[in-house]
């Protein structure tokens, strides 16, 4: 059924009883062309990509526990491409374009709201390394602007901006661009649209053995039976190594938890998404109305899904200082997502050294913003064989050629 | 949160620790190839488990030593000598 006004008020007639499930939550068939491990954005992405952009529809996707349940779930929402070289700045640049008209592309409201990104600078280092971060995302064609301290302060009042402020504010620079997006409604947007093109989604089904014949893998066993397949795609985030060791090789990752939380809802006080580089700090508010905060990883390899008090601590610590106005705020929930952190904080997108797998990792702490280009270049390697020409610079092979694309200084926070 | 038993100071809180991620990588020789040398920087076991792994006590003793510990229920299970093979 396609969601429109019409729609609405069809509904309203009948008391809105109309309304079909969004997708087929389907029983795993006993062959597939492709199959794809995890049933994140980038997984349900791919999986709308080959169908759409391919014409590859015979695909499930097989998710361990729910989608939309691991990180899709567990992150603060912010989409951006504020990055330093052009490799990146293309890869993300056309993730955020996908964003903007993901929407109508896939007839559900993903709630973007580009609602603009500022960045803090709190000393005079700050402000000489921002200018050659703005001035290097326009080189490579993305709008960025510097701002004084009282432009930060038009666009984001409730800072503290005296001059004794534990972390003064000297100016920045804004993505206008920027902004958040619905978490669960892109893996539901996705989720519904491939759906709807045939691709199988299959949940509670873990790969527990990939199946391999002359060396070259043909298909999975899982807890739900066998399932075979011409290609199989890995995007699992921080559980990526877990399946690289099913398969035979070993990635340069390493997984940490990511913690973020939210306040309780209050009424509209910030209306763009602060980032406070040197602290780590990222503060936004949700549609809803409750304050988004997160900081730096707990710096410690972990698969457990909740974070280090004092991490904690420092976060909301980090926020108080920019936001002093925030300090009587309740918590109303904490989370951490594993993340897959590789040296260079840049993605590993493409062949694997096992024939017929290939995988979608390496995005660590920015793995929302990058749902869209994730799933785009994973389907075209799943279809095609070949590396999409966005991809081609984020391959496996740089950790031995040393060509790394070290976009850990141009985040937007420390890893 | 992590009591982290410090093999020269006892039990202290987790914040003053420092980890310096996976122990006993041995460095490889410079005639070694690049698949080697890049396998030695950057390719990790990253085990969903037991990992051994190595922490400074920064704000503390100084001191680096290892533990072995769980990368699921982050239980400590040995603490070792920098110097010392892995347990058994």
């Amino acid at each position: 059924m396609k969601y429109s006004a019409w729609s609405l008020l069809r509904g309203a007639l009948s008391g809105q009883r109309h309304w079909p499930a969004a997708w087929r939550d389907a029983p795993p068939k006993r062959a597939y062309d492709v199959i794809i491990v995890g049933g994140g954005g980038h997984g349900l992405a791919a999986a709308y990509y080959l169908a759409k952009n391919h014409g590859v529809a015979n695909v499930a996707v097989l998710e361990r526990g729910w989608i939309g349940g691991g990180n899709t779930g567990r992150n603060t929402t912010i989409v951006r491409s504020n990055y330093l070289y052009p490799e990146s700045a293309r890869l993300y640049d056309f993730s955020l374009q996908l964003y903007e008209g993901l929407s109508q592309a896939l007839n559900f409201n993903i709630m973007l709201s580009q609602r603009g990104l500022v960045l803090l600078a709190h000393s005079r280092h700050d402000l000489d390394a921002m200018s050659r971060w703005a001035n290097a995302m326009r080189m490579n064609g993305i709008a960025a602007e510097l701002l004084t301290r009282e432009e930060v302060g038009a666009l984001a009042p409730a800072l503290d901006l005296s001059p004794q402020a534990r972390l003064p504010v000297l100016g920045g620079f804004t993505q206008r661009r920027g902004g958040t997006a619905r978490h669960d409604a892109v893996a539901w947007g996705y989720a519904r649209a491939a759906s709807a093109l045939g691709v199988d989604i299959v949940q509670n089904c873990e790969v527990v053995e990939f199946i391999k014949e002359g060396g070259r893998v043909v298909g999975v066993n899982t807890n739900r039976g066998r399932i075979r397949a011409e290609r199989v795609g890995i995007a699992a985030a921080g559980h990526s190594s877990v399946l690289a060791k099913l398969a035979g090789f070993r990635l340069p990752v390493t997984s940490y938890a990511l913690q973020a939380m939210v306040s309780e809802p209050i009424k509209p006080v910030l209306d763009t998404v602060v980032l406070s580089p040197g602290t780590g700090a990222y503060v936004s508010q949700s549609d809803k109305g409750e304050i988004v905060m997160g900081a730096m990883l707990d710096l410690f390899p972990s698969y457990a899904q909740r974070g280090s008090f004092a991490v904690k601590q420092a976060i909301i610590a980090a926020t108080l200082e920019l936001f002093p106005s925030f300090s009587r705020l309740n918590l109303m929930r904490q989370w951490a997502g594993i993340v897959d952190v590789v040296h260079d904080s840049s993605p590993i997108i493409g062949p694997t050294p096992v024939p017929n797998l290939y995988i979608n990792c390496g995005w660590g702490t920015g793995g929302f913003k990058g749902i869209p280009v994730g799933g785009w270049t994973l389907a075209h390697v799943l279809a095609t064989g070949g590396n999409h020409p966005l991809a081609e610079p984020f391959q496996l092979e740089r950790f031995i050629t040393g060509r790394l694309i070290d976009e850990a200084a141009a985040s937007g926070i420390a890893h | 949160m992590m009591l982290i038993p410090c093999i020269h100071c006892g039990p202290r809180d987790e914040s003053e620790f420092t980890c310096g991620g996976t122990s006993h990588i041995a460095r490889p020789g410079l005639d070694q190839s690049d698949e080697i040398w890049g396998a030695y920087l950057f390719f990790r076991d990253n085990p969903k488990g037991l990992h051994l792994e190595r922490w400074r006590h920064t704000q503390g003793c100084g001191q680096w030593f290892n533990l072995a510990r769980s990368t699921v229920t982050h239980q400590i299970l040995s603490v070792y000598a920098i110097t010392d093979s892995p347990p058994p």
